[in-house]
């Protein structure tokens, strides 16, 4: 019974960070039309940059804060100094982001070494909660409670503010867009910033779980990859929905049958390609 | 009388094809100009041109005698130059609501500025439908809501799509009302038409296109019983 309480919660909490880290990517993809292939080099990135921060300020909530800034800060740039000089091409485009997220490997590696590299759980989350004689672990609890507040507050930035609609209406018909004249390439910024970000605060926050260490990037991108397919892209609640599918598949998969992880990972990104090419909630072809 | 948009020497290419060749014309101030001709002659292509989704080649383009040739679309809307496009492009998955609201401008004196209010006012069919996805409208109200959107623009020149396109006679007879009160509220329109009746009874000026040419430029009533010119270039009559 334990076993699949906590699992269930592994899978939860798994499925918490990875929306962190896929809302972004959805809506950088949905709206500026390409992968961003650095994105889970910005999540390595925001665990390291935690890390370090971490033994200044002893506070993962400041770090995480901290974090997404720093690492937002390095998407901006990244979006308006590089990707603006290759507006229109969409192939050149993704084919830099591949080249950052290697050159945001190398210079981890360089700065923090090769060896995985805990970050410790808030002092006052480390006990577990007892309900009813099953232990749950609490920081899992709060990073699902995380996920979730943001994946509210996102919703309501996106279906509430004329912000929101303005990245919206970039959606739909961006040429549109510009001609009733919505600043097309600020919002460029603005969403590169917030997927930015929220991947980086997610690398911090998923430190406790997942720890800090070379290969973090690529574990997590192609999974950031599958739950955009999935869920459909530039759609928030497709990758809510599927961040917590995939975190499920991941979890269990792993636990039950190890060896065939991957196939099960991305058995229903095939299905779903195959038969809904859109993804569950999406509107664009991709 | 004040220039509020005129061409001169534009030239514009999709890849290799040579679309507009040296077109030049201009739109005086709180007057209508229709732009003519069949299709392929190179009317969608000189309204892309001005707005810049197609930055012509060479030549100018001024808006009250500001360039604004090669700009980016956003900021020649921000100039003051709206459009309503052919087919329409409403946001459909936003709201009627939403679609009015992210394009509204403000431009610094403007007598009476297009609100969300004035808009719904103009269009009471889009007031009770605010709420609704704009995609779920009938082609009629998405035709308005296109309209509206460019008003919320503020816009000192509009141009206008072929905004009869595929609508019942009675729509297209709503839409004409809409444009005479726009042009009477001095309003400087460029109306792209291939529905000659409406164009005629809006246009004070004409402009014919043939091949990405000007064929023909002068006064409506010129044009109105120049039955060779017609059919030359229109081949309707």
């Amino acid at each position: 019974m334990q076993f699949w309480i906590i699992q269930t919660l592994n899978s939860l909490a798994l499925g918490g960070l990875l929306f962190l880290l896929s809302a972004g990517f959805s809506l950088i993809f949905g709206l500026m039309r390409i992968a961003n292939l650095t994105h889970g080099a910005l999540f390595m990135l925001g665990a390291y940059v935690g890390v370090t921060i971490l033994r200044v300020v002893p506070d993962l909530w400041l770090a995480a804060l901290l974090g997404g800034l720093l690492v937002a800060a390095f998407g901006g740039l990244l979006e308006r100094f590089i990707l603006r000089a290759l507006a229109g091409n969409a192939l050149g485009q993704v084919l830099v982001t591949l080249g950052v997220a290697f050159i945001i490997a190398d210079f981890c590696l360089i700065v923090w070494g090769g060896d995985p590299i805990p970050v410790p759980t808030p002092e006052y989350l480390r006990r577990p909660l007892i309900v009813a004689g099953v232990a749950f672990p609490t920081y899992r609890l709060v990073v699902i409670g995380i996920a979730i507040v943001t994946a509210i507050v996102l919703h309501l930035l996106m279906e509430r503010t004329r912000l929101g609609a303005m990245i919206r209406a970039g959606v739909d018909d961006m040429q549109m867009a510009r001609a009733v004249g919505i600043p097309v390439s600020r919002l460029f910024t603005i969403v590169f910033c917030l997927g930015s970000a929220l991947a980086g605060a997610g690398g911090i926050i998923g430190g406790p779980i997942l720890s800090a260490y070379p290969g973090l990037d690529f574990e997590m991108l192609p999974l950031a990859l599958i739950i955009v397919i999935l869920g459909g892209v530039g759609s928030l609640v497709g990758a809510f929905v599927g961040s917590f599918i995939i975190g499920f598949i991941y979890t269990f998969g792993s636990a039950l049958l190890p060896d065939l992880a991957y196939v099960i990972l991305f058995l229903p990104m095939i299905f779903v390609i195959a038969f809904r090419p859109r993804g569950l909630f999406g509107r664009l072809g991709t | 009388m004040t220039e509020a948009l005129s061409l001169s020497g534009v030239n514009a290419l999709y890849g290799d094809s040579h679309v507009l060749h040296e077109v030049s014309f201009s739109l005086s101030a709180g007057r209508v100009l229709a732009l003519l001709g069949r299709n392929g002659a190179g009317k969608t292509t000189c309204m892309n041109a001005i707005i810049g989704f197609l930055p012509p080649r060479d030549g100018r383009i001024s808006l009250f005698g500001e360039p604004i040739a090669r700009l980016s679309p956003e900021a020649i809307s921000r100039r003051g130059i709206g459009l309503v496009p052919q087919g329409r492009r409403i946001f459909p998955t936003l709201t009627v609501r939403e679609n009015l609201v992210v394009a509204r401008q403000l431009r610094p004196g403007t007598a009476r500025p297009w609100t969300l209010e004035r808009v719904s006012e103009l269009f009471p069919r889009l007031q009770e439908r605010q709420q609704q996805p704009a995609g779920s409208l009938s082609g009629g109200e998405q035709q308005m809501l296109a309209i509206g959107r460019a008003l919320m623009g503020n816009p000192r020149v509009l141009l206008m799509d072929e905004p009869s396109e595929g609508l019942a006679p009675r729509i297209v007879a709503e839409v004409g009302q809409t444009i005479a009160r726009l042009k009477k509220e001095g309003l400087s329109i460029v109306l792209v038409e291939q529905n000659i009746k409406l164009a005629f009874g809006l246009a004070d000026d004409v402009v014919m296109l043939n091949t990405g040419r000007v064929a023909f430029s002068g006064g409506v009533d010129a044009l109105r019983n120049d039955e060779a010119t017609l059919t030359q270039h229109l081949g309707v009559f």
